[in-house]
């Protein structure tokens, strides 16, 4: 279980978060939505305890290893996406063996061909490296994922393809998945439960239903609106 | 690391290891180490010595030829780094004993016995300042001493800088014979002489011994009210050489005491200075044997010239990386310390290299060994500053990830952080390894062997061809190192970050 009581959390003389209260159950997957600058990747850093909180507490159950993948997948360039994968797993002092038969299994569960693995980041496209990042989130097998806007950089058709990928991956996976995005739409593909976010402060949780037809703030309708074609449009597009 | 880098620190490590292990000169029979100062006629009588050294065949002569001046010199016969060398009277009353009141010979043997040094029989001539004036000038004004020039206020003069300010210069000698002239200009030694012969001056200051005395029609005059201090030349050596080698101290006494008069030295200076012969050639001309087994082997020199330049470099520059990366790394980490860390390695920067050789003599004597020390100290700054730089720039959000992954302390280091800095890192090290090419030239001054040896030499003969002939090397060494290190960056730069930094985008 993740959970965040009343946490304040400030940079300078930013103030990040603003008494934020958030609960994660085990198992569940969770959206924090909100625009840039909203507080929404402070708090998975303050769950993976990159950051420390000015004040409130944080607390993650079992502590354990989490898996985190960032917008740019964050791959270390000099070396291969196999080598990438699999450093958690040195550190942690696994067998080659071992090292090998997960990295397989994972490349399958991904859907990534095996000689890709053997690229460099730079020979690879935007949405392998997503999907190698994730794999090297996956690979300690945490129980624990944190995906700080994973898709944000990729080309629109590469990312609805891979949001179904994903809502899959996780489905079978069981696992507590926490998402940060700014996308009405992706919020909908994965979230059960959404966290809004704004100014470092929460304007609302529910279902993504909840926020449409009871919006606790004018803010949740406008930002929703912001996102979603005008009726005319998606009529004479056919979308 | 990745096993290419692995292989290319391997192969690194092994080819310095070698160079280190080589010994400087390979281990023989006993030997007397000669030193000289860096200018002409400490040259050539130290070869005089170290030839007779050999000729005597009791012990073998070692030279560490062209200490850059009395301090150094002084210093490393003090510290046992060399047994004996040439000096003069004067500079040992007033530099070494510090008691300028101190003037005869037989004065100054007590007190040097006290400090462990002995003195030879004088060599029978005497290198002090004197005052010179064309021979038709001398005739028509009748000039002989320098009492005589006080008649004569409307003659010109033209001093060597050090001869203007040294107070047992130009000052006092005004004072003490109560001379003016109607123009002093301060003008380069070299210089002075052809002023004087195309009249352009009237008086310049000269040593007595200059070769270019036994040239031009000149006449020196006496110092009748005796202002200048006596500058006898004498050979200096630590007492334990005349009890070790009593044969060869005899040799010595007996070869060269009384035997070199100054028309003599004066001489053996101009074949030197004048006519480019080699100080062995002109010692040996001394001596009175053929030439031909002293003849200078130049492709031989060069080479282990070059052996000791690249043993200077390798060394020093290993040195200061094993030193400069876990620095730079130590600066990046702690940001308070990286201050006061960087401050002080710049401020060895700005040290003259020359200054911290000299620091060094105190610590570690002459030779190689203060030598690589200061070069060392010296080498430190662009790779202190290069590690400093690539390790706290590198990106923030891979280097957060190193904690998610659980990559901690060497690991992060070695796997994250190093390759990724490797390229700035290399930067730094080859900046370093260029710097140290050239400054490793100075090494020669304190005995430290490589191709300053000719640059030194060079200086002191004034001779451009000897100079270059050590620059143009080290310059090579230059680029030749330059191109090294870029196949070195193969095998420590991983090979994506290569082909990152080389593709475009």
């Amino acid at each position: 279980m993740i959970a965040l009581r009343n946490v304040t959390k400030r940079f300078g003389d930013r103030v990040a978060l603003d008494h934020v209260s958030l609960t994660v159950e085990p198992g569940a997957m969770h959206v924090l939505l909100g625009s840039s600058g909203s507080g929404k990747s402070t708090v998975l850093r303050l769950i993976l305890g990159l950051l420390h909180p000015d004040g409130g507490d944080v607390r993650v159950e079992p502590v354990a290893p989490m898996g985190y993948v960032v917008q740019d997948g964050a791959l270390y360039p000099h070396l291969t996406a196999a080598r990438n994968v699999v450093l958690p797993a040195r550190a942690a002092g696994w067998t080659a063996a071992r090292q090998a038969a997960r990295l397989d299994a994972l490349a399958a569960l991904v859907d990534l061909e095996p000689e890709l693995m053997g690229r460099y980041p730079h020979q690879l496209s935007g949405g392998q490296r997503q999907r190698v990042s994730l794999m090297r989130a996956l690979m300690l097998d945490p129980p624990v994922l944190l995906l700080d806007e994973p898709l944000g950089a990729l080309d629109p058709i590469t990312r609805a393809n891979l949001q179904v990928q994903l809502v899959r991956v996780f489905g079978e996976l069981r696992k507590t998945v926490v998402l940060v995005t700014h996308d009405v739409r992706e919020a909908f593909v994965f979230g059960s439960m959404i966290t809004l976010l704004s100014h470092g402060r929460v304007v609302q949780q529910g279902t993504l239903t909840d926020l449409a037809q009871r919006p606790a703030d004018p803010f949740v309708s406008e930002f929703l609106r912001a996102q979603t074609p005008p009726p005319e449009m998606t009529r004479d597009l056919r979308l | 690391m990745t096993r290419r880098a692995s292989i290319g620190l391997f192969v690194a490590g092994a080819v310095l290891g070698l160079l280190w292990a080589a010994p400087a000169t390979p281990a023989e029979p006993p030997s007397i180490r000669v030193g000289s100062k860096s200018f002409t006629e400490s040259y050539i009588l130290a070869e005089i010595v170290a030839q007779i050294i050999d000729d005597t065949g009791e012990a073998r002569a070692e030279r560490r030829l062209g200490l850059g001046g009395s301090g150094i010199v002084h210093g490393a016969l003090a510290g046992g780094h060399i047994d004996v060398y040439p000096e003069y009277t004067g500079t040992i009353a007033q530099a070494i004993l510090k008691e300028p009141s101190l003037v005869l010979l037989e004065a100054m043997r007590g007190p040097l016995g006290t400090r462990g040094l002995i003195v030879g029989v004088p060599l029978g001539f005497d290198n002090t300042y004197a005052l010179a004036v064309r021979r038709d000038a001398a005739a028509r004004l009748g000039l002989r001493t320098i009492s005589d020039l006080a008649r004569h206020p409307r003659l010109r003069a033209a001093f060597d800088a050090g001869f203007l300010e040294r107070a047992d210069g130009w000052p006092g000698l005004q004072r003490h014979y109560g001379l003016r002239f109607a123009d002093v200009r301060i003008m380069e030694h070299a210089l002075t002489y052809p002023a004087l012969a195309s009249g352009r001056v009237d008086v310049i200051d000269v040593f007595s011994t200059d070769g270019q005395l036994s040239r031009l029609d000149l006449a020196l005059l006496t110092d009748d009210r005796r202002f200048f201090p006596d500058y006898t030349a004498v050979l200096l050596a630590r007492r334990a050489l005349p009890e070790r080698f009593p044969r060869t101290w005899a040799a010595l006494e007996r070869r060269l005491g009384g035997r070199i008069d100054t028309a003599t030295m004066s001489r053996l200076n101009a074949l030197a200075d004048l006519e480019r012969r080699s100080f062995a050639e002109v010692a040996a001309t001394f001596l009175g044997r053929s030439t031909a087994d002293t003849a200078r082997r130049p492709v031989r020199e060069l080479a282990r010239l070059t052996l000791e330049h690249l043993r200077l470099v390798a060394v020093s520059l290993s040195v200061a990386v094993l030193l400069g990366v876990p620095l730079g790394i130590l600066a990046a980490r702690r940001r308070r310390l990286a201050q006061a860390e960087l401050m002080g390695v710049g401020v060895l920067q700005t040290i003259p290299a020359l200054a911290l050789l000299s620091f060094m003599i105190p610590l570690f004597g002459i030779g190689e060994v203060p030598a690589l020390v200061a070069l060392s100290l010296y080498a430190l700054l662009p790779i202190v500053r290069n590690t400093h730089a690539a390790i706290s720039t590198l990106d923030p959000r891979l280097v957060e990830m190193t904690t998610v992954l659980g990559l901690r302390g060497w690991r992060r280091l070695a796997w994250i952080e190093l390759p990724l800095a490797s390229v700035t890192i290399m930067a730094g090290v080859k900046t370093s390894a260029v710097l140290t090419v050239g400054t490793a030239t100075l090494a020669a001054f304190i005995g430290g062997g490589g191709y300053g040896t000719l640059i030194v030499t060079g200086l002191a003969l004034n001779d451009v061809g000897t100079i270059l002939a050590g620059a143009i090397p080290a310059a090579v060494m230059a680029l030749v190192i330059h191109a090294a290190f870029e196949g070195l960056d193969r095998a420590v730069v991983p090979r994506a970050l290569r082909a990152a930094a080389s593709a475009p985008g």
